[in-house]
């Protein structure tokens, strides 16, 4: 895998980039250029907004953000995993083996077990 | 002999420019179909006409409604986070173009080869949580900023499942062998390759959707809700929140988004079709017809799940994926690898 090939991969986003650019442009220079003070408003359903905007949500969107980094994790950690599991499941001997699953299988009981627990806990779900 | 469109005009000073160019007028072509159908569809299954004034069967229309985006008025309302508000349409919009370029549309038309296409589809993917979380927060808009919390936790959740899904494909992919014949001879199998995946179901001579019918139904669902789309679409619930996390923006930045939602349509259901549906392998026709041909069906039924069903509420939402999809697709993916060991 050189990196030569990366670069058709960089120039497509460079020239998504460019299209966004050209066509924000094309559009800013083509576009009516009337500013009034209800316009800058921000959107409120036509009433003057009240307070800002950036205040407290609830603790629950935390919660899953927390929730997901684990089990992402959990997710990157399992691709190599999944790419080697043929090497894990033959034994030394030649025959199958259950190695590459016992591992995964331990793993993923003790995950079980966390999700079980924030499942009591009601960290997940909105109940 | 060429495998790839990369190595065909590999050598050539234009041959970025032009890769680069020929997913960009793709993407553009599918994005205008793409809502033609859309509206298409919404109509038949109502039973309305839908557009039909601008060209034959009113396929112009979305270019007439792209015209008039250019022409309006590209507003950047006061207290704005004004970084943070300008480049979120461009992070929006440029990795899921990237994206488009890893798919192998046929054995010999690949734009983008790369051996870990399958993880650079995800991370492209995972990027758009930021773009919109960016575009939520740098609104300075009350609904704005509800409609990007709600939508990132939705991505976010179900990004897992999602990922699970496609890793017990991977599992079955490896467990079919150490090698594959391809046009370059015998190679290593590699379950990440996208190509692989394809080349694995064609000369198994069966689509993975049948080896692994409840990771595709996982993988359709957690797409519906990556792709935002009914009955999915709470982050921009247009009676509740107005708009969601693109309120704020007007014109061609709102249309950038738009772009981004609708291209990303078309990399699930064509991730779809590389996993479970066999990816080009079809008779008669060549290579991209077929693979283009099952990308739209699966955008037909996602279509036609957004024109069918209501949407549903948020705690249903997150309740749904964390306490049946995840350990669905955990006990999936174990049971995959148990019968592969034990096999």
């Amino acid at each position: 895998m050189e990196l030569g090939t990366y670069i058709p991969l960089g120039a497509s986003i460079a020239l998504a980039f460019g299209f966004c650019v050209i066509f924000t442009v094309l559009s800013s220079a083509v576009g009516p250029k009337r500013l009034t003070a209800a316009k800058n408003l921000p959107f409120e359903c036509g009433s003057d907004p009240i307070g800002s905007p950036r205040g407290r949500y609830s603790v629950r969107f935390y919660q899953v953000a927390i929730l997901f980094l684990v089990f992402d994790i959990e997710a990157a950690f399992m691709y190599p995993w999944a790419v080697l599991f043929r090497d894990l499941s033959i034994s030394p001997t030649g025959g199958s083996s259950l190695f590459g699953f016992t591992e995964m299988f331990v793993f993923v009981s003790i995950l079980v077990v966390a999700l079980a627990y924030v499942w009591r806990k009601k960290a997940i779900g909105w109940d | 002999m060429p495998q790839t469109l990369t190595q065909l005009l590999d050598g050539s000073v234009l041959a970025m420019p032009i890769a680069a160019g020929l997913i960009m007028g793709m993407l553009t072509v599918n994005v205008l179909m793409l809502v033609w159908a859309e509206r298409k569809v919404s109509a038949w299954i109502q039973m309305r006409m839908g557009p039909t004034e601008v060209g034959p069967f009113g396929l112009l229309q979305t270019l007439a409604d792209m015209l008039k985006l250019i022409s309006k008025q590209l507003i950047t309302p006061s207290n704005v986070d004004k970084p943070l508000y300008h480049l979120a349409p461009l992070l929006a919009f440029a990795p899921v173009v990237a994206a488009v370029a890893l798919f192998p549309f046929s054995e010999s038309t690949i734009l983008v080869q790369n051996d870990y296409g399958l993880l650079f589809v995800f991370a492209f993917g995972g990027i758009a949580v930021i773009a919109i979380f960016m575009a939520g927060w740098g609104s300075n808009n009350k609904y704005a900023l509800l409609g990007a919390i709600r939508s990132v936790a939705q991505n976010i959740s179900y990004e897992v499942p999602l990922i699970l899904s496609a890793l017990s494909v991977v599992l079955v992919v490896n467990a079919m062998g150490p090698t594959l014949s391809s046009g370059d001879g015998v190679v290593a199998i590699n379950g990440l390759d996208l190509s692989h995946i394809v080349m694995t179901q064609d000369q198994q001579g069966i689509w993975f959707v049948v080896l692994q019918p409840i990771a595709a139904i996982i993988y359709f669902i957690s797409a519906l809700a990556e792709t935002n789309r009914a009955p999915f679409d709470i982050p921009e619930a247009e009676s509740e929140l107005v708009a969601g996390f693109h309120t704020e923006y007007s014109g061609m930045r709102f249309s950038l988004f738009f772009f981004a939602e609708y291209t990303n349509m078309l990399i699930v259901s064509m991730l779809a079709v590389v996993l479970f549906f066999g990816g080009w392998d079809g008779p008669v026709l060549p290579g991209p017809a077929w693979f283009f041909l099952k990308s739209y069906a699966v955008i037909f039924v996602m279509m036609w799940v957004r024109w069918t069903f209501p949407r549903l509420r948020f705690d249903q939402l997150m309740t749904f994926c964390w306490k049946v999809l995840i350990p669905l697709s955990i006990l999936n993916l174990l049971a995959t690898a148990f019968v592969i060991a034990v096999l």
